[in-house]
C-alpha cells in the first residue's frame, strides 16, 4: 500500500520531465494509467479466471446436447426449449420455471424488504447513537454470530424451535393463545423468510452502516439548524446519502436470496420451488447443459434486476 | 451410528483429503505421468469413492491389519458419486455403488469389467443377485434396475449389458436392503399395511417422501399401485404417461397439504421422524433404527404391496492396472470373507456373501437380524451401543420374507430426463 502510493506520488502530479534524471535509478516513471492497470490487474485476473472464464463455459455448455451419462458437444437448444416447455400452451396457467421464478421473485423481494428495514435501523442506531469506535465495531461484530455456525445446523435449530412440538408452539399453547400447534411455523413460506432474513441482514447492515458513517455529522446540524424535523432529516438528508449503501446492501441480499436453494430447500421442507433448485435438480441427473441453461436464465435475471437497482443510484459516482 | 450411515455432502475433512490424495496421485503415480516407479516401495493405497454406507472407520482399519490395504475413503452423496465417476474418473481406484448407475456409469466407459474368477467368494453370492431369488427359492420382484439385470457385461471392454452370466462382471455386491415406510405407532395407534397410507388424508400434513426424484418417483408408484388407481408394467421404467400420472396424483396430494416436508439426507428424516413432525414417511432402516435408539418409538413397517430395494458393491476405475488392480482384488475379497459382512448385517443392512458372515457372527445376533427370531440377548450395533433389548423381533421379519417381498429396485428410467422435469414442476405446484 504504502509502496504504491508512493509510486503514485511520484507520478502522479503532472510528471515533471526531468526530476526522473536526478533520480534515474528508480524505475519509477509509469504513467498513472499503467498504474491504475497494475493496481487492478490481480483482482481482474482472479476475476477473469475464476469467473469470466467459467461463466463463458457454462453459457457454452447451456446450448450442448446430452444424453444419460455424456455432454455432446453439437448444438443444441434443448437445454432452454425443455426449460421453457408449456409456457405457451399452458397459457393463462404459468408453466414451471414460470412458477418458480414467482416464487422466487416473491421470496427475494419479502427478504429484500424485510431486510432493508431492520438493517437500516441497525446501521442507523450504530452510526448515530454508539458514540465510541470500539463499541460500533464490537456491535457490528454481534451481527455476525448468525455466520458463527454452519449454515446445515444453522437451519436444524429452527426445527426445535418452530416445530409441531417446538419451544415457540409450546409456549402457545400453554398460554392459551391457540389451542393447536401452528402449523405454518416451519415448512412454510414464512420460516423460509425468517431463516434468510436472519442471515442476511448482516449483508444489509454493513454497507448502509459505512455510508451512514461517512455522512458528515455538520450536515445534521445543519438540517436541525435550519428547523428541519427528525423525520425531515431522516428522509432529506440521511436517505439520500446513505442510498449507495443501500444500493450495495441490496445488490447482496438480492443476488444471494435468488440463487439461494439450501435454506429455501431446508426451511421450504423442499416442498418451495427455488431457481437453484431445478439447476441443482439437473445437475445431480448429470443433465449439465439444461443446468447450464437454467443458470443463464437465473443470471440473466438477477443481472436485470441489478441493472435496474444501478439506474436508482449510480453507484460509480457516488463511491 | 451417524458415521456408518448415509450422509450428502462431502464433509471438509473428506474434501481435503481427497483433493489432498489427487495432487499425490497427480505426483507420484506413474501409471498417470508414465515414469516408471519402484513398486515394493509403495504403500498399498486404494482410494475408495463412494456414500457412507460401507465407510467405516472400523472396517477401514480392520483391512489394514488384515491386508496391509490402506483405505482412503472419499465420501459423497449418491448422485455427487455418479457425476465424478463421470468427470474424475482417475480420481478413485475402488468405487462403491449402487446399480442403478450402472446404467449411467457403463456406457460412459470409465470402470473396469472385474473378472468374476478372480472373487474367491463369487460362487457363495446369495441369489439374491446372480438369480433373482432368496436363498430358500423365493422369487423376487425385478421391477426396476434389478441387479441380475446389469451384473453381467458381453466382453472385457464390452458397454452392453448381458442377459446371461459371463465371466466379466460390473459391480460385484456388498451391501443391499428392502426399504419401506417408517411410521410412528405411538401417535398412529392404528395398524398399517399398504403404501396407500402414504396419501390418507388422515395423515394430512404429517407425510414424506424422499426428495431423490428417481427414489421419490418409486415410491410414488408404490401408493398409486397400493391404491388401485393404476398398475405398472415396469414401476422403474415408467412411460411418459405413467409418469404424468404418477406426478399428478402426488401434486394432488401435496397441494391438499398432504407432506409436511420432503427430505434428502439420513439426518433429516431422522429429525422429521424424532420430533413428531411426520407420523409416516419413507425411510431407510438406519434411521428407523436411530430414531428407535433416542427412545422415540419407530416401525419400519413391513407392506402388503412389498418392499423397495437397492443394491450396492464395488467397481474399479478403467485407470487402475498392474499392482494396484491386484490389491483392488484383493480388497473385494477380503470385503466378502465376513468381518465386513457380519458389520453390515449388525447394522440392519445384508452382506452379499451370507456363509462368511454368519461364520463372523453370534447365532443369536444371526437369530435376530437374519431369521426373524427373538433376541436371546441384548442387540448391540457394531459401536456396542444396544439396539434392541432382548426379546424384540426385527421389523419385517427374517432376510427370506423381506428379499422375498421386493417388488421393485431403485432405477434410472429411459425417461430420466421427462420425469426430472415432471419433478421440478411437482415441486414447483
Amino acid at each position: 500500500m504504502d509502496m504504491s502510493e508512493e509510486v503514485l506520488h511520484q507520478a502522479a502530479p503532472g510528471v515533471i520531465p526531468g526530476s526522473g534524471t536526478a533520480r534515474a535509478a528508480k524505475p519509477a516513471r509509469l504513467s498513472p494509467s499503467v498504474i491504475s492497470w497494475l493496481q487492478a490487474g490481480p483482482m481482474m485476473l482472479v476475476f477473469v479466471a475464476f469467473f469470466l472464464i467459467p461463466l463463458v463455459f457454462v453459457v457454452i455448455v447451456s446450448f450442448w446436447d446430452y444424453n444419460e451419462y455424456q455432454l455432446l458437444p453439437a448444438f443444441s437448444g434443448r437445454g432452454y426449449t425443455d426449460t421453457f416447455e408449456g409456457c405457451i400452451d399452458k397459457l393463462p396457467e404459468l408453466c414451471t420455471i414460470g412458477r418458480t421464478y414467482v416464487m422466487t421473485l416473491k421470496l427475494c423481494f419479502m427478504v429484500w424488504a424485510i431486510t432493508l428495514f431492520i438493517g437500516f435501523w441497525v446501521a442507523y442506531f450504530l452510526a448515530f447513537h454508539v458514540k465510541s469506535k470500539t463499541w460500533q465495531m464490537g456491535l457490528s461484530l454481534l451481527c455476525t454470530i448468525p455466520f458463527w455456525t454452519s449454515n446445515v445446523i444453522r437451519m436444524i435449530a429452527w426445527i426445535p424451535l418452530l416445530g409441531r412440538n417446538g419451544l415457540v408452539n409450546s409456549g402457545l399453547v400453554k398460554t392459551g393463545l391457540v389451542n393447536q400447534p401452528l402449523e405454518w411455523l416451519l415448512f412454510s413460506e414464512f420460516s423460509v423468510v425468517l431463516a434468510l432474513v436472519h442471515l442476511f441482514t448482516f449483508f444489509m447492515v454493513v454497507p448502509i452502516f459505512n455510508s451512514m458513517v461517512r455522512i458528515d455529522k455538520s450536515l445534521i446540524e445543519a438540517a436541525y439548524d435550519a428547523g428541519a424535523t427528525g423525520f425531515q432529516t431522516l428522509v432529506n438528508v440521511i436517505i439520500p446519502l446513505a442510498k449507495p449503501g443501500i444500493v450495495i446492501g441490496s445488490i447482496f441480499v438480492i443476488t444471494i436470496v435468488m440463487g439461494d436453494f439450501i435454506t429455501i430447500g431446508v426451511m421450504g421442507g423442499q416442498q418451495i420451488a427455488a431457481a437453484g433448485k431445478i439447476i441443482e435438480t439437473r445437475v445431480n441427473a448429470l443433465q449439465f447443459p439444461a443446468a447450464a441453461a437454467n443458470a443463464v436464465i437465473l443470471l440473466i435475471i438477477t443481472f436485470l434486476i441489478i441493472t435496474m437497482m444501478s439506474r436508482i443510484v449510480d453507484i460509480k459516482k457516488e463511491l | 451410528m451417524t458415521e456408518k450411515t448415509r450422509t450428502t455432502g462431502v464433509s471438509r475433512r473428506t474434501l481435503l483429503k481427497s483433493t489432498a490424495g489427487l495432487a499425490g496421485l497427480a505426483a507420484g503415480s506413474g501409471a498417470i505421468t508414465g515414469f516408471p516407479y519402484v513398486m515394493s516401495a509403495e504403500p498399498k493405497v486404494l482410494r475408495y469413492l463412494g456414500t457412507a454406507v460401507n465407510e467405516g472407520d472400523d472396517i477401514s482399519k480392520q483391512c489394514l491389519k488384515d491386508t496391509g490395504i490402506k483405505i482412503e475413503y472419499i465420501t459423497a452423496t449418491t448422485d455427487d458419486v455418479t457425476k465424478r465417476v463421470m468427470t474424475q474418473p482417475n480420481s478413485f481406484d475402488v468405487l462403491d455403488t449402487e446399480y442403478f448407475s450402472l446404467k449411467k456409469i457403463v456406457p460412459s466407459g470409465n470402470i473396469l469389467a472385474l473378472d468374476s474368477k478372480k472373487i474367491k467368494e463369487f460362487d457363495n453370492i446369495t441369489p439374491v443377485f446372480t438369480k433373482g431369488e432368496t436363498p430358500g427359492g423365493k422369487k423376487i420382484g425385478g421391477q426396476g434396475t434389478a441387479p441380475w439385470k446389469v451384473l453381467y457385461l458381453e466382453g472385457k471392454d464390452s458397454k452392453t449389458f448381458s442377459k446371461t452370466p459371463t465371466e466379466f462382471v460390473t459391480l460385484i455386491p456388498t451391501v443391499y436392503n428392502a426399504d419401506t415406510l417408517g411410521i410412528r405407532p405411538d401417535l398412529i395407534k392404528r395398524p398399517i399395511s399398504s403404501w396407500s397410507e402414504l396419501l390418507n388424508p388422515e395423515f394430512k400434513g404429517k407425510a414424506s417422501i424422499l426428495n431423490i426424484p428417481s427414489i421419490g418417483i418409486m415410491d410414488a408408484a408404490m401408493v398409486v399401485e397400493a391404491s388401485g388407481k393404476y398398475k405398472y408394467a415396469d414401476k422403474g421404467n415408467m412411460t411418459k404417461e405413467e409418469i404424468d400420472l404418477t406426478m399428478k396424483v402426488m401434486t394432488e396430494a401435496k397441494k391438499a397439504g398432504q407432506f409436511r416436508a420432503f427430505w434428502k439426507d439420513f439426518n433429516e428424516s431422522v429429525n422429521l421422524m424424532a420430533s413428531g413432525e411426520t407420523v409416516i414417511q419413507s425411510m431407510w432402516s438406519p434411521a428407523v433404527t436411530k430414531v428407535r435408539s433416542m427412545g422415540i418409538p419407530c416401525t419400519f413397517q413391513p407392506l402388503k404391496e412389498g418392499y423397495r430395494s437397492w443394491a450396492s458393491g464395488f467397481c474399479v476405475s478403467k485407470g487402475v492396472s498392474g499392482a494396484k488392480l491386484d490389491w483392488a482384488y484383493e480388497f473385494v475379497n477380503w470385503f466378502l470373507s465376513g468381518y465386513a459382512g457380519a458389520y453390515l448385517n449388525r447394522q440392519g443392512y445384508y452382506s452379499a456373501v451370507l456363509s462368511t458372515a454368519k461364520a463372523n457372527m453370534e447365532p443369536y445376533e444371526w437369530a435376530y437380524w437374519m431369521e426373524g427370531k427373538p433376541a436371546e440377548k441384548d442387540i448391540k450395533a457394531p459401536d456396542g451401543s444396544l439396539l434392541e433389548k432382548a426379546g424384540a423381533v426385527r421389523d419385517g421379519g427374517s432376510y427370506e420374507d423381506r428379499m422375498g417381498g421386493v417388488a421393485c429396485w431403485n432405477a434410472v428410467m429411459d425417461e430420466n430426463d421427462y420425469m426430472v422435469r415432471k419433478w421440478n414442476e411437482f415441486i414447483a405446484a
